[in-house]
């Protein structure tokens, strides 16, 4: 079957690119007695222990962001966290930044507040698959439509995890959660593909095993104007993985390891995730369009020095979506 | 000279471009909300003026993310506010419980009309009253104020932001559909007339900064994003650093401040206006169109000899509790005129103790109350009725 051989051979290409990775050495050689780790200044240590549990991903994607950050040359002081509820939304607590754990689902609501009222933030929306898709979608799709400039992180563990394991609606087809003990029947939405038909300018996916990838897209992600999103896929061993028998956390990275599949620039609508089926990953969009307040800026001086509206409305003519990275 | 786009002197304008230009001279530069009838002209006006004087108007998505997109913007420090309707009030309830947890200033206008549901949606109601004050979950304290005129809004909104800033705590506005749509000749003064109020800054270094960190005066100072002092904010239960703190003794210890800082000052925040009180027999006890409808009732029962006084409620929440306490010692009656079934009757009856009647004259809305429903009460309560 030649697309299983193409499959293959994308796969032997991930391996590559995923486990040959060796980390900066002043991040991974062990710290001498009272040494501060490159971290610290992001983190609140008088906050740890975290909540999350052994084998979560949350640690590696908040991991990723930091380092990410630290790689750019944004003013931290101007850096804001905003999250909603549930685990990922305890990020916004960990980190040593301007940060707010606000109400479920309405950390992207919050951070349009934020950036709006306060351009020069660089604003962060870090949460979760439910917080953000289920009872934030709304907000989600039309902070996308608004091209508005704020990046947003989703860290997806397939389920409900500060509930105790509920059904998302990105719980894959015949899963097993503790609200569907029978398998899952619903379909679950393509994050990429919903951020990219509702307009966001870069849309990517990894999953906690490609830390170094991971890092580069958000990096990237924290420099584009608009609307930025990144999927981060993430083991729950404590609840999804143990509903599914789906093993630890290592097991979830083996796992990772064997099904995803790297294609950048893939079409968005081929990312579907299906129970025990590949994972396709990458950055699937990255485009340049006129940000919320780049357009508005743009159009508010335009109109109050009085210029034809029409003259306004011929630049404004919607920019090339066709383009790829 | 004043500022580039500010308005001063009269205009024959409404209840609600009213409410816009009295959030503008407060100093509010952020405005979110979602069109509702009838509060939509506030939007109107605010996405109207607000790019003139430098602020920012958005629409969002629905009146959750109105709430919760001005808490954002009061966090990046700039006074914000948004303005609904019933529904839209219900929507926002959950995201109002976080401003007052996050202990953020921003003011909420409620141009209330008939209900429950869509209810009817051009027409006038008061029935959000109970609402603004125990509509969001948990226990808490809320300021809520109303007006009873297009110019009592224009100065009642400048009031609200004063004391959202000076208590960092949101505060509602509960205006009403035949207010907000009343057009009618509003004054207004210069900036320099206007006295306004900024919430307090820190005034320590970042590394000795802490969000919820108070002194006698129970309101914490505010630092704003973006400044270097790297807070952290949470809705849940949360100490003076802002770290969450999910424990039983954690609620006495922090969550009665936020109780605490409202009332041990309510004699600063509780505003009435009283007419003719001083001989009374029977008050009028009402707010909003109401209060204003409850006027000719006074004046043709006084014509008839009796001793009827008005106490106009400019603060709704809290309570006015020790001044209807007060006047129910000296009166047989407190009449409460209100556009529901009873809701500020239940206060006014709680506060009288038995020691005056309260006659509710109530009216379920979409229109104002017959002014002769209240005459009638009034001869009721001088012939020393009871609760009707």
């Amino acid at each position: 079957m030649p697309e299983m051989d193409r499959l293959d051979r994308i796969e032997q290409r991930l391996l590559s690119e995923a486990c040959h990775w060796v980390p900066p050495q002043e991040v991974a050689r062990e710290l001498e007695t009272g040494e501060r780790h490159p971290f610290d200044a992001l983190l609140r240590e008088d906050r740890i222990p975290h909540i999350w549990c052994p084998g979560c991903g949350l640690g590696t994607a908040l991991s990723c962001f930091l380092s990410a950050l630290t790689q750019t040359e944004f003013e931290l002081d101007k850096v804001c966290v905003v999250s909603g509820i549930g685990c990922a939304g305890r990020v916004a607590g960990y980190v040593r930044l301007d940060s707010f754990h606000t109400t479920h689902g309405r950390a992207i609501p919050f951070a349009t507040g934020l950036k709006l009222a306060n351009p020069e933030l660089k604003v962060v929306v870090f949460s979760g698959d439910g917080d953000l898709i289920a009872i934030g979608g709304n907000h989600f799709i039309h902070a996308a439509r608004r091209n508005l400039d704020i990046t947003v992180i989703c860290v997806n563990n397939l389920n409900y995890g500060m509930t105790g394991g509920q059904v998302a609606p990105t719980t894959p087809i015949a899963a097993r959660t503790s609200t569907t003990p029978y398998g899952n029947y619903e379909p679950p939405f393509n994050l990429p593909y919903l951020a990219a038909a509702s307009g966001a300018i870069y849309v990517a996916r990894w999953t906690t095993l490609h830390v170094r990838q991971l890092e580069h897209t958000l990096i990237e992600a924290l420099g584009k104007r608009g609307f930025s999103f990144v999927e981060v896929i993430s083991p729950c061993p404590t609840l999804y993985g143990r509903s599914n028998r789906l093993g630890s956390g290592l097991d979830m990275m083996r796992y990772y390891r064997e099904k995803s599949i790297v294609r950048h620039a893939a079409d968005p609508r081929e990312a579907d995730l299906y129970f025990g089926g590949p994972i396709l990953v990458g950055t699937f969009v990255n485009l340049d369009r006129p940000s919320y307040l780049e357009f508005r800026d743009w159009l508010w001086r335009e109109t109050h020095y009085g210029q034809r509206r029409e003259a306004v409305l011929e630049k404004l003519r919607p920019a090339d979506r066709e383009g790829e990275p | 000279m004043p500022e580039e786009g500010t308005l001063v002197g009269e205009h024959f304008i409404s209840g609600d471009v009213a409410c816009a230009e009295g959030a503008i001279a407060a100093g509010c530069r952020f405005f979110a909300g979602y069109p509702i009838t009838p509060a939509t002209e506030i939007a109107e006006r605010m996405a109207e003026r607000l790019p003139k004087v430098g602020g920012v108007f958005v629409q969002m998505e629905d009146e959750i993310a109105s709430m919760a997109a001005i808490l954002g913007a009061s966090w990046a420090g700039v006074k914000s506010m948004t303005a609904t309707s019933g529904p839209g009030f219900s929507l926002m309830m959950e995201n109002l419980g976080l401003g007052i947890m996050l202990e953020t200033p921003c003011v909420v206008v409620n141009v209330q009309r008939a209900g429950p549901s869509t209810g009817l949606p051009t027409l006038v109601g008061q029935g959000d009253m109970m609402q603004a004050r125990w509509g969001s979950h948990g226990v808490y304290e809320i300021i809520a104020l109303s007006a009873a005129s297009p110019q009592e809004l224009f100065d009642v909104t400048i009031t609200a932001f004063n004391l959202s800033e000076k208590y960092r705590t949101p505060v509602l506005i509960m205006t009403d559909e035949a207010v907000g749509h009343m057009t009618e000749r509003v004054v207004i003064p210069p900036p320099e007339e206007i006295r306004l109020v900024s919430r307090r800054r820190p005034n320590v270094p970042p590394d000795r900064y802490w969000p919820f960190a108070v002194d006698e005066d129970l309101v914490p100072p505010m630092a704003i994003a973006g400044e270097g002092y790297r807070f952290h904010v949470t809705g849940l239960t949360h100490d003076e650093r802002g770290y969450p703190m999910t424990v039983a003794a954690a609620q006495v210890r922090y969550v009665q401040r936020l109780i605490d800082k409202i009332r041990r000052n309510v004699d600063d925040i509780v505003i009435v206006e009283e007419e003719g009180t001083e001989d009374a027999e029977v008050i009028v006890v009402s707010y909003g169109i109401s209060a204003r409808v409850s006027l000719l009732p006074i004046r043709q029962a006084r014509a008839e000899g009796l001793k009827v006084g008005l106490l106009k409620l400019v603060t709704v929440w809290p309570f006015p509790e020790k001044r209807v306490r007060e006047l129910a010692g000296q009166v047989r009656a407190l009449v409460v005129p209100e556009i529901n079934a009873g809701q500020i009757a239940l206060e006014v009856e709680r506060c009288a103790a038995g020691r005056a009647a309260t006659i509710l004259v109530p009216h379920l809305g979409g229109d104002i109350i017959h002014p002769d429903a209240i005459l009638e009460a009034i001869r009721e309560g001088a012939r020393g009725g009871t609760y009707a």
